[in-house]
């Protein structure tokens, strides 16, 4: 169902927004493509990595956005063209390297692809990289629909050639996680040689060294391409206006915005009153093009996610002109016409431009929705929690215990990954994480909190990081602890994985994106060559882990490293297979009559635990229940037992 | 392939279930079914951590003419397919109208809220009445108990395609079915499948 090497040129197929990109990628003869998991963005070099092959693409899981941007980047200097990918605050990550690159600037084609989460559906953030392209002053490209994805990609390849710097692609999670018809364009024979020349002198972008100094020169020359670049998108297909000659209200818009305008206004039925411009060149804006739609009328709604870029750019553009467009309102964010947090949808377009315009938007009849108000609240909350058979519900309830053992309001530092729902979801990690921030800085907030015990602080600090979170930002954090001295235990939650954004390769792994076999970092061995103590166990194991925790809480000052490893119940090795066969006995199971009021359902939370009602006891799910075999021992009536499952 | 008329232009269709009952491989075999068929098609995809346990959403834009939004405006699906029954009434009170065709899977996925004992899952009968009276027709079948003595629930996305097929609001059919499905699958799974659909078939009169 998805995008493969039978299909053809030519071929009209269903392809998700990453696919299309990484089509388009395919298309310009891209040769190497280097990223870091994070979603939306995960998908483009999962499909590159299914058209690698030896001396043709390479690709790589990188073990953060910058060392991506980095490998690219070396492509480029050497004559490869080249992409790297990362979600938005991925682009924070790399952001150090992409200004001196875009000092430097590139050689062959080299494009940065960055997936937004508007309404962060799969963030902690709703950060926004649009701003970056203004910042390090690089051309900014955002598609709008599907086709237009794998265009835009394979044309940004160009473009980047002709200024000689890298392009920025950015995409939101509706377009990128969304699907749509794609025509199949040629994928190109040739293959280039790599060859890093630099026996030239500072001034030759073709042979010399690839620097950002003499720091002026070479930021005037940056700004000399955007001027380019700007050149080059008047004529661009790309921008498009569609709609009267002289509208009574403007929409301008970009990516899956101008789909929602294009809704609002057929909505209301407003296609005689509302023109549409779509901008997919959406930084350095074409002036004389801006210029010359903006005359048509004096009402302008600018419709994006998540802050008004385009609407300040515009505004500014609109100010510098006035005496030859006359005055404008503008509506967008600022004015309030659309949230400035949130996503947006084809109904919030539609309201605001139905306010501006006077026009009720459609409603449903007040019988239908007397009966919608009946039924209102009839279906239960879904909240998320750990999978049945999770590592990370087990870590949890032994650190949960630990500190309540200890008594003395020790709490946990989170970071990111599925352990992440720790801190938001009740069902999962029972609360343990309180604080929730940036990749790896849950070490670096637990360093900072284990220097503060001169200040009186005696709570036990605990930072918990995932496998791939580890490698990608906890180490230097990590080792400051360790050469700081500060006193803090640090809890590898290792589950063999990039579990959450579906099992991309990491170093702790041994064979990489390409499925080659390669080198495995061990944690163990980096934690104990870094001077930290170490300890590994199994996080399945409640009791022992319990007893370790405490043990290091008591222990000596400085850092302490534990690493809890199991397998994520949806790992291939695992998933669909049960360890242990589980059963509750009814006449041990207290119930609600006494004692433990309900510990297993209430408090541990595994879906594969049911409360049943009628008879007042627990009970397994046989379906859900993974079999990990964890729940018997946190029931103090031992009534939950477990039997090994028969190897099939 | 030939493009058949639709009886509305775009035509909404609304996927709905939980993580891990194939929502998203149901959506993609219908839709890739409409591209056949000569349509513009769109899915727009709600599966944030929905491996996780969470609702999962997909929502189906069908026109011969236009790429639509990858959201449908509230209040507007055409057809609604729910593979989880309270599924079925959380989406209505969002995209449901007068018109709206329901098909429900009724085999629950409790919340942990009610696994807990915390919040009560509706009765059958009660989400019955609830889609029935939000629904211009509502259909309701056991593709999960099928697809369990099939051999394995997760068919239960393919026999709710099954069903939709035989709504007959939508162009496709077995033979469309057939050819899309062994493109896109190892053969030793084709089988299973073309039985799954047809079960759906079977269960709407
Ligand atoms: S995907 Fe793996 S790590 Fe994530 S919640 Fe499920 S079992 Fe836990
Ligand atoms: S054995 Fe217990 S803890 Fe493990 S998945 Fe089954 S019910 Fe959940």
């Amino acid at each position: 169902m998805s995008m493969d090497r039978g299909q053809r040129e030519g071929d009209e197929v269903l392809l998700m927004g990453n696919e299309a990109i990484a089509r388009g990628a395919l298309e310009a003869g891209v040769q190497v493509a280097a990223g870091y998991p994070g979603t939306p963005s995960s998908e483009i070099i999962e499909t590159l990595s299914r058209f690698a092959e030896t001396g043709k693409l390479y690709v790589e899981w990188s073990t953060n956005e910058k060392v991506a941007m980095e490998t690219a980047a070396a492509a480029s200097f050497a004559g490869l063209r080249s992409l790297c990918v990362m979600k938005q605050n991925g682009v924070n990550v790399a952001s150090d390297f992409l200004l001196h690159l875009a000092g430097s600037g590139t050689r062959a084609g080299m494009i940065l692809i960055t997936c937004d989460d508007p309404g962060a559906l799969s963030s902690v953030n709703e950060g926004e990289s649009r701003h970056f392209a203004r910042l390090m002053e690089i051309p900014l490209l955002e598609p709008a629909d599907f086709q237009e994805a794998k265009e835009m990609t394979r044309w940004a390849f160009t473009l980047s050639e002709e200024i000689r710097n890298i392009v920025m692609v950015r995409s939101v999670t509706r377009m990128s996680h969304a699907s749509g018809n794609v025509i199949l364009g040629a994928l190109p024979p040739a293959v280039r040689k790599a060859e890093f020349l630099c026996d030239g002198a500072v001034s030759d972008p073709e042979r010399g060294p690839v620097i950002s100094a003499p720091v002026i020169e070479k930021h005037r020359l940056q700004q000399e391409k955007i001027r380019k670049a700007a050149a080059i998108f008047e004529k661009s297909p790309f921008n498009a206006y569609s709609g009267p000659e002289r509208p009574e209200l403007l929409i301008i818009t970009s990516s899956a915005c101008r789909l929602y305008s294009l809704e609002a206004v057929s909505l209301l039925d407003a296609e005689d009153r509302v023109g549409i411009l779509k901008l997919g060149t959406t930084w350095p804006l074409p002036p004389a093009l801006l210029k010359r739609v903006l005359s048509t009328t004096e009402k302008i709604l600018i419709v994006e996610e998540v802050l008004p870029f385009l609407e300040e750019q515009v505004k500014i553009l609109a100010a510098e002109q006035v005496r030859e467009i006359g005055v404008k309102t503008f509506y967008g964010k600022n004015d309030g016409a659309l949230p400035m947090a949130g996503e947006l949808n084809p109904d919030l377009a539609m309201a605001a431009v139905g306010r501006i315009l006077g026009i009720d938007p459609p409603v449903l009849s007040s019988a239908y929705r007397k009966k919608l108000r009946a039924f209102a609240g009839l279906a239960p909350r879904r909240e998320q929690t750990f999978c049945p058979g999770c590592p990370h519900r087990a870590s949890y309830w032994s650190i949960r215990e630990a500190l309540q053992r200890d008594g003395r309001g020790g709490f946990v530092c989170g970071d990111i990954g599925c352990y992440a729902m720790a801190s938001l979801f009740p069902a999962a990690g029972f609360y343990t994480a309180k604080t929730l921030h940036a990749m790896g800085s849950g070490t670096g907030l637990a360093s900072g909190f284990g220097k503060l015990g001169s200040f009186g602080m005696d709570q036990p600090i605990i930072a918990v990081c995932g496998d791939s979170t580890f490698y990608h930002a906890a180490i230097p954090a990590l080792i400051n602890a360790v050469h700081q001295n500060a006193n803090i235990i640090f809890i590898a939650l290792d589950n063999n994985g990039t579990a959450m954004t579906g099992f991309q390769s990491h170093p702790g792994i041994d064979i990489n994106a390409m499925g080659d076999a390669s080198p495995v970092v061990d944690i163990a061995a980096l934690c104990g060559a870094i001077g930290a103590k170490v300890v590994v166990g199994d996080p399945f194991a409640l009791q022992e882990t319990r007893e370790t925790l405490n043990r290091l809480m008591e222990g000596q000052q400085g850092v302490k490293v534990l690493i809890l490893k199991q397998s994520c119940a949806l790992s291939p090795e695992k998933k669909g297979t049960k360890r242990y066969l589980m059963q509750v006995d009814d006449a041990l199971c207290r119930g609600d009559a006494c004692g433990c009021n309900r510990l297993c359902t209430r408090i541990f939370r595994c879906p594969g635990l049911l409360w049943n009602r009628e008879k007042k006891k627990a009970q397994i799910d046989e379906v859900i229940c993974a079999g990990c075999g964890v729940c018997a021992g946190i029931c103090p009536a031992e009534a939950i037992r477990c039997e090994e499952a028969a190897k099939s | 392939m030939t493009n058949l008329a639709l009886r509305k232009d775009p035509y909404n269709i609304v996927i709905t279930g939980v993580g891990g009952q194939g929502n998203v491989m149901a959506s993609r075999v219908l839709a890739t079914m409409l591209v056949r068929r000569g349509f513009r098609v769109t899915i727009g995809e709600t599966f944030g951590m929905s491996q996780r346990g969470g609702s999962v959403m997909s929502h189906i834009r069908v026109s011969s003419a236009a790429v639509w939004s990858p959201q449908i405006p509230k209040g507007r699906a055409d057809l609604l397919v729910a593979l989880e029954p309270v599924e079925a009434i959380r989406v209505l009170a969002d995209y449901g109208n007068p018109s709206v065709k329901s098909l429900v899977n009724m085999r629950p996925i409790y919340p942990v809220g009610v696994i807990t004992g915390e919040a009560d899952y509706p009765a059958p009968e009660t989400i019955r009445k609830a889609v029935a009276a939000l629904s211009e027709t509502a259909c309701f079948l056991d593709a999960t108990a099928e697809a369990i003595r099939l051999g394995n629930p997760i068919w239960g996305n393919i026999i709710m395609i099954g069903a939709v097929a035989r709504l007959g609001v939508l162009p496709v059919n077995r033979e469309l079915f057939a050819a899309v499905i062994r493109e896109g699958m190892p053969a030793s799974r084709v089988e299973a499948n073309l039985r799954a659909f047809a079960i759906g078939e079977a269960a709407v009169a």
